[in-house]
């Protein structure tokens, strides 16, 4: 409630000083012999409300954040104070309790000696507020007043304005690069803290893994081996689905570009996009329900008896699908940028279509297909939710893709969704997992971009 | 006697030959490669053409068997039955008026008066076949319209128990399918049209399941994500395509930029689950976190297709405004913005479609729990579509691969709306200079 007032005051002054300091640059241009005035009214009325609205809001801002621990300050020298444990977990809850009815965020209190607590929070809270707004209120009218002073016909207010935008816009594409910090951070501290448990070599190189959330006993490394894992990903991401998808990929890119007439051409790209944009939850329940029973009971047929329901190669073709427009446009692309005198010129010289494509223009597309493909890859192998419904839980470190198989990401849900706190080691290999995948997709992405912009560099 | 002239000329008329020979062996060698070569050349193009079809055919597939199975996840078991009213309960229609209504008609003995009516409808045992809150379905009647209390019976289709409806789809405990055979032949068991799915939540049973709370908490995520990625990421598109002097600084944000739009999304769920739900512990599955998580995820995507819309605008309208005078802030908010906003709403809408179907980030933050009401606000805990289906599909009992299905089924027509959004929004409004 209080943070929306502020909010509201905030805006509300802002308006009337945007509203007067435009009548005042009114005045001005009515006044001021023509010529002389530097910027619009407008620019005038922009710059007093920015100097009201924005210090404001940043105070407010502040305040929200520090006035609860002012409040519990305040509180703890009341003299209703005495009656709390001196310290641990029932002190914490009793203070959160009584903030919370008197705050009108709970109705009652479960531990009634909290009861006692909540009149002094109330009156607590009643004075911050009071101090809060006040400030507000002023800091309001000081900038304000210094912006409103500051107009003068020849008071270039739309320099000043404009930088203020210029500011905004660097702010706003700053929080990409905070992202990929927070990315980082995140994952860095607690990739730290499980490394510190389990030594790295255990977790890069072992052969077993078994984590058990709930586990007391001391963390053991011989259970984090996370090669299992690692294999599975590969050989659903990388091996299973682009056997599917980088032939029916280039195929129909092949196609599309070159043999198709373009009323074809432009009902089927479209039509294989779609198969991009249908959620991954659904590809995994198609997975699930109709391709594992399906690829079990064909296994079964040719005399493999230990195939289960839940089987790699269930997850690595419905991935495949899933990935081949990805591998198809790449590919468009990358063909439609090879000059077209040298696809002219060797059907001049007599060549069929066929033999252009094969001996020149896949020759001279082949850096962005592989810049493709390794974006397909990464995409792939970084899929949650088709591996986490149809792949299985189970880490076996096999070649047979009819066995359950289980991949990096799998574990990283089965870890984090589990009950395990965030001390245990099994939570935290979640995020060790999570830094390797980072890795990895970091890597092919920054590879592939790379390799598509000097190829693309080559033929302009 | 040959004369030598002759001989010469046999000499050359069989070179000639010879030759003649030689150039049809080569052409029919060379014939013969031609057609070989064509060959290929048509087998390269069927092979082409069937990868497309492919493609087609997968996806056609994957649609029918969906909608197929969902069009039944729509349906849920009934049974038909006669209700007695009138003189049955001791309550007046004022008292459906007051706070709790529901609780006053089961005080007065609504389920009792549905179960009676049950076994006398169903023969002995028939309150079983009813699911367990079969009654309220009857207490809404009554509420939406007091005046029904007047009427001595209500004919009514009150949901099956889940034994009742596996047993009607021929599967379960063969007595009760007997039963369920019965029942069916006399009419009073039948698959009917449920709306209510639309509008009801998660439960435990398959036949009183519903989308609302799932789709209610979606669209609060995907609000949240609109409003914070939608103004950052055109502010960013503009500053980079516009302003920014190429520098180191630049080249790191483009950069993390397009990595981030190539980063696994369960990445951006880890971050979501250490950093926001560190900052805000009490927030757990609140659609506020779900959004903040997947604006970071939809922000990229809409910084590439802006910058994408802003190249396409000529210079030569930046340099007409630039040449009356207006400063390079007011080019861009005065001209170059709005006419690449069509381009930048269509990728904003590809890129919501895409935040709107997207699980793994998600189940990181703790979107997963059992949620039944729908949530009030932005921070109330709340399930969406994709989680909905992932947590359905879990479920052992028949009748969730239905209601899966069906989820599904409205989970693609709200992409196919954006889809069709965007698509409409790029043939309408989308200039070619």
């Amino acid at each position: 409630m209080p943070s929306a007032v502020l909010l509201l005051l905030a805006f509300g002054l802002g308006l009337v000083g945007w509203l007067a300091a435009r009548g005042r640059a009114w005045a001005f241009r009515r006044t001021a012999p023509r010529g002389r005035i530097d910027s619009l009214p407008g620019f005038h009325a922009w710059y007093v409300a920015l100097w009201i609205a924005v210090p404001a809001l940043l105070f407010a801002l502040a305040w929200n954040t520090i006035s609860p621990a002012l409040v519990t300050h305040q509180v703890l020298s009341d003299p209703a104070a005495t009656i709390l444990p001196p310290t641990g977990f029932e002190r914490d809850t009793m203070l959160a309790e009584a903030y919370a009815v008197a705050d009108g965020r709970a109705y009652g209190v479960f531990n009634a000696e909290a009861q006692a607590l909540v009149e002094p929070f109330r009156a607590a809270l009643q004075k911050f507020q009071s101090i809060g707004l006040a400030i507000t209120v002023l800091i309001a009218f000081a900038g304000g007043a210094f912006a409103f002073l500051r107009l003068r016909p020849d008071f270039t207010a739309r320099t000043r304005v404009e930088r203020a935008v210029m500011a905004v816009l660097l702010l706003a594409s700053l929080v990409a690069i905070l992202t990929t910090i927070g990315i980082i951070i995140s994952l860095i501290f607690e990739t730290i803290r499980f490394f510190g448990m389990i030594s790295p070599t255990d977790f890069l190189f072992g052969t077993h893994w078994s984590p058990d959330p709930m586990s007391t006993s001391a963390p053991d490394g011989s259970k984090y081996g996370a090669l299992p894992l690692f294999w599975g990903t590969i050989y659903i991401g990388a091996v299973i689905a682009m056997i599917v998808a980088i032939p029916l990929g280039l195929l129909s890119a092949i196609y599309l570009t070159q043999y198709a007439s373009p009323r074809v051409r432009q009902l089927m790209k479209p039509l294989l996009e779609i198969l991009a944009g249908i959620p991954t939850v659904v590809y995994g329940y198609f997975a699930a329900l109709t391709v594992a029973p399906a690829v079990r009971d064909a296994a079964q047929a040719i005399g493999i008896a230990n195939a289960s329901t839940e089987s790699a190669i269930a997850a690595g073709l419905v991935m495949g699908i899933m990935i081949v427009p990805f591998v198809s446009s790449m590919a468009d692309d990358s063909i439609a940028a090879v000059p077209q005198a040298m696809g002219d010129g060797s059907l001049a010289m007599g060549a069929t279509r066929a033999e252009t494509i094969r001996l020149v223009l896949i020759p001279a597309a082949l850096p962005g297909i592989v810049a493709g493909v390794m974006l397909a890859i990464s995409r792939a192998i970084g899929e949650t939710m088709i591996v986490v419904m149809a792949a299985g839980a189970t880490a076996n470190l096999t070649l047979n893709p009819f066995q359950s198989m289980t991949t990096v990401t799998f574990q990283i849900v089965a870890m984090l969704t589990g009950e395990g706190s965030f001390d245990h080691p099994a939570t935290l290999s979640a995020f060790a997992l999570g830094m390797v995948l980072f890795l990895v997709t970091l890597a092919l992405n920054f590879i592939a971009l790379r390799v598509v912009k000097r190829y693309r560099e080559a033929y302009e | 006697m040959m004369p030598p002239m002759d001989e010469a000329r046999t000499a050359a008329d069989s070179r000639a030959t010879e030759q003649e020979h030689i150039r049809a062996l080569r052409r029919a060698r060379m014939e013969a490669g031609l057609a070989r070569r064509y060959a290929v050349d048509r087998l390269f193009r069927l092979a082409g053409l069937s990868a497309v079809v492919f493609s087609a055919l997968v996806l056609a597939f994957l649609l029918v068997s969906m909608t197929a199975n969902g069009v039944s996840g729509f349906k849920r078991s009934e049974l038909r039955m006669a209700v007695p009213i009138r003189g049955s309960m001791q309550i007046d229609a004022q008292r459906l008026g007051q706070p709790d209504p529901a609780g006053g008609l089961e005080l007065a003995g609504l389920p009792h008066v549905i179960d009676t009516a049950a076994n006398a409808a169903f023969g002995k045992g028939g309150a079983r076949l009813l699911a367990d809150d079969a009654w309220r379905e009857v207490a809404d009647m009554l509420i939406a319209d007091p005046s029904l209390l007047n009427n001595a019976v209500l004919n009514v289709s009150l949901p099956a128990s889940d034994k009742l409806a596996t047993a009607q789809r021929g599967d379960g405990d063969p007595d009760l399918r007997v039963i369920a055979t019965r029942l069916e032949r006399e009419g009073k068991l039948v698959r009917a049209f449920d709306f209510g799915f639309l509008t009801r939540s998660d439960a435990t049973s398959p036949q009183s399941v519903g989308i609302w709370g799932a789709l209610k908490g979606s669209i609060l995520t995907m609000l949240v994500t609109l409003v914070l990625a939608f103004p950052v990421g055109v502010l960013a598109a503009l500053y980079l395509e516009e302003y920014a002097p190429r520098n180191r600084w630049t080249d790191l944000i483009e950069i993390s930029i397009n990595n981030l739009a190539a980063v696994p999304s369960i990445i951006f769920g880890l971050l979501g689950l250490a950093v926001f739900l560190g900052l805000f512990p009490n927030y757990r599955s609140a659609p506020l976190i779900g959004g903040m998580t997947l604006a970071l995820m939809t922000m990229p995507v809409i910084v590439i297709s802006g910058r994408n819309a802003i190249k396409g605008v000529p210079p030569s309208v930046r340099d007409a405004a630039l040449a009356v005078g207006a400063s390079p802030v007011q080019v861009v908010f005065h001209h170059v913005l709005p006419l690449a906003l069509p381009g930048i709403l269509t990728g904003t809408i590809i890129g919501m479609a895409r935040a709107l179907g997207e699980t793994a980030p998600l189940l990181m933050i703790g979107m997963r729990a059992f949620v039944a009401t729908p949530p009030g606000d932005l921070t109330s805990p709340s399930s969406v579509l994709p989680v909905q289906i992932f947590l359905w599909s879990d479920e052992i009992d028949r009748g969730f691969v239905e209601r899966t299905s069906a989820a599904i089924v409205v989970l693609l027509a709200f992409l196919l709306l954006m889809n069709g959004l965007a698509i409409y929004l790029r043939n309408r409004f989308e200039k070619r200079w």
